[in-house]
């Protein structure tokens, strides 16, 4: 077993349930690589959604809350704000995370709560068989867009920065040492930070929409499509058609958290309330 | 000091929670509960407890279960379509052993309904509203001041259950002032931690009576993983195995109904020699009383039973007035919903009279006594 699994797995909860080939084992590798290297396991406290990507962090042997379908910021929210000391990151996926749990979203980023959201977008829903999503693209064909899909992804990590997150980077699998560095930023970044993964999904999304469920061959389409943020700002809107843009987003430290906010916002004669409950 | 108040049953359901150590509470405004929340914006900074407004009700139960593994007493409050929004998170905290407070301020449904007017049309939502086999505990307060009484054996139900725990108030006794004796000290049941070290202690694994070995707050090494789905004694996902998954779901259920004789709150009045019962639960309640003692003053024998946790059901104690009594009369603010309860239990013995009121109005002492006599 690889060292970082043997430290930081909780073992008896393996194997994982991810598919062969799957980027979110990717995404974990990195995420183990990050904890070691910050150092911050003890106060790790993890949540994830509902769908393959929020499977994440039940194999860490850190306090977890596997909760439901698009709830995981309001769950992280209130767990961040008992103890906002806490190092507090979200794993979901785009349906858990703009599709049903849109809202959750906007308002996590418009508080600009310490979350770390890692979202891992696979364009489509992975777990339930491969249907339709939010960010799936324009003429994608899928289990419930038979004829190609006729809605307008979004663009999430626009979304993220509009809503008022403060750190928003988008990374793919196949780019692990950047996507290792904005994790890291995004942990120590107080504030929400936004973290967009493109993960392949060969079962569904490769098979159905990339025509191959080969994940080599999904890496290198990434590697193939992705053009890095500041290149995207010379590149002319037409020939952005198609292409992954890549890199830190939005990064701003001027706005305060909210859970410092909070705690500074008490009363100075409020009692303490460290006794309980 | 013993404080005497004029107050609203909103204000004391927050004053309960408050006495009781809730220290998180988030929620979203709806008639007529919205009197909890803004209390709450108002007192718990007062003792650096968290309060949020979140963007929806489903966020609010969600930020209050993620806030008790944080460590916290939490809390959340609504009313009907709220309640419904909900439900989702209840199932949750049914099934991963998560105390939480829910304080359901009835108005009339369906739908967006009467958001000012009271019913009693909830206390199946209670029971029934998330899906899957759960249970819960649900209390119904009559009075102001029962709804501090309530309020705060609720927060303290919720954590010997480590269960969801309902006040099923309703907007009669949301918005009536009236006086209430706050204690200068309540009896509280702080949070049990596990008495197990870190390195034995297996987070689901239920003792002789049902209960788990305490529950630990995140980032204190116990390295817990609190799912959702149904899991093993550790938290691993077992929905794939029939027998762990079914063990989970059969010890959630019966670690309440096993201990329905503990969860038995009723009060009798004059009972002993009673033929004809009022079996009633919040505000109705109080209507009953008053036509149980007009009953007996024209020689009738009347009696009433005033049910305080209506959830787990009171079987034993209706089953026991079955034997005695020719007739239960059942009135309720909704079309009869408990009144089915009742006849399940009397079985015949007894005739069970429904008497359903709707449209935001109490029953009259007057309209009880009629059915009485």
């Amino acid at each position: 077993m690889h060292p970082l699994a043997d430290k930081y797995l909780r073992q008896a909860a393996l194997p994982l349930i991810f598919c062969p080939g799957c980027g979110d084992g990717t995404v974990l590798n990195i995420f183990l690589r990050a904890v070691e290297e910050m150092d911050i396991f003890p106060d790790l406290a993890l949540v994830g959604g509902i769908g393959c990507s929020g499977w994440l962090p039940t194999y860490l042997r850190a306090d977890v809350l596997h909760v439901l379908h698009g709830r995981a910021i309001p769950f992280a929210t209130g767990l961040k704000l008992t103890d906002p000391r806490r190092k507090v990151v979200v794993f979901t996926g785009d349906g858990d995370c703009v599709g049903i749990g849109g809202n959750h979203f906007i308002h996590g980023a418009r508080r600009n709560i310490d979350l770390t959201v890692i979202m891992m977008n696979n364009g489509i829903y992975g777990m339930t068989g491969g249907q339709v999503a939010p960010t799936t693209p324009l003429h994608g064909r899928t289990q419930t867009s038979p004829y190609g899909n006729i809605e307008f992804p979004f663009d999430v990590g626009d979304l993220a920065r509009a809503a008022g997150a403060t750190y928003v980077a988008r990374w793919t699998t196949a780019h692990p040492k950047q996507l290792l560095r904005a994790i890291k930023e995004g942990i120590e970044h107080a504030g929400f930070s936004f973290i967009e993964v493109l993960s392949q999904c060969p079962t569904q999304a490769g098979r159905y929409m990339e025509g191959t469920s080969d994940p080599g061959e999904l890496l290198t389409l990434f590697k193939k499509r992705a053009i890095s943020v500041e290149r995207a700002r010379s590149t002319a809107a037409q020939d952005l058609r198609g292409r992954i843009i890549v890199g830190k987003i939005h990064h701003l430290t001027e706005k305060k958290e909210f859970s410092k906010t909070l705690y500074e916002s008490f009363p100075a004669e409020a009692a303490d309330n460290q006794d309980h409950p | 000091m013993v404080q005497t108040l004029v107050i609203h049953g909103n204000e004391a359901c927050v004053r309960g929670a408050m006495a009781a150590g809730c220290r998180f509470f988030a929620g979203y405004p709806i008639t007529p509960a919205t009197e909890i929340t803004e209390l709450m914006a108002r007192m718990l900074p007062q003792v650096r407890g968290v309060f949020l407004q979140m963007e929806d009700e489903i966020a609010s139960i969600c930020a209050a279960l993620g806030a008790a593994w944080g460590g916290a007493k939490a809390c959340t409050a609504t009313s009907g379509p709220g309640f419904t929004l909900k439900q989702e998170g209840i199932g949750w905290a049914a099934e991963t052993d998560t105390p939480i407070v829910v304080i359901d301020v009835m108005r009339g449904g369906p739908s967006t309904g009467q958001p000012t007017s009271s019913s009693q049309q909830d206390v199946m939502q209670a029971k029934y509203g998330s899906h899957g086999d759960y249970e819960i505990i649900a209390l119904t307060p009559s009075s102001v001041q029962e709804a501090f009484d309530l309020t705060v054996k609720a927060f303290n139900l919720a954590e010997i259950y480590r269960n969801p725990v309902m006040v099923l108030s309703d907007e009669i006794v949301g918005h009536t002032r009236e006086k209430i004796r706050i204690p200068e000290q309540v009896e509280v049941v702080r949070r049990k931690k596990p008495e197990s070290s870190i390195k034995d202690y297996i987070p689901y694994r239920p003792t002789s009576q049902g209960f788990l070995d305490g529950m630990p707050t995140f980032n204190q090494g116990y390295g817990i993983l609190v799912d959702g789905q149904l899991h093993d004694e550790w938290g691993i996902r077992a929905g794939h195995k029939p027998d762990v998954s079914a063990g989970l779901v059969e010890r959630i259920c019966r670690k309440i109904t096993g201990h329905a004789r503990e969860l038995l709150d009723v009060e009798e009045y004059r009972l002993d020699d009673a033929e004809v019962a009022v079996i009633a639960y919040g505000s109705p309640a109080r209507p009953s009383l008053r036509a149980t003692k007009e009953a007996r003053h024209t020689g009738v024998k009347a009696g009433c039973l005033k049910m305080r946790i209506l959830w787990p059901f009171p079987e034993t104690a209706i089953d026991q007035l079955c034997q005695r009594v020719k007739k239960i009369i059942v009135p309720e603010m909704n079309m009869g919903k408990i009144y089915r309860e009742v006849e399940r239990v009397a079985r015949g013995r007894a005739e069970v009279i429904s008497m359903p009121k709707l449209g935001g109005e109490m029953h009259t002492p007057q309209e009880i006594f009629e059915k009485i006599k």
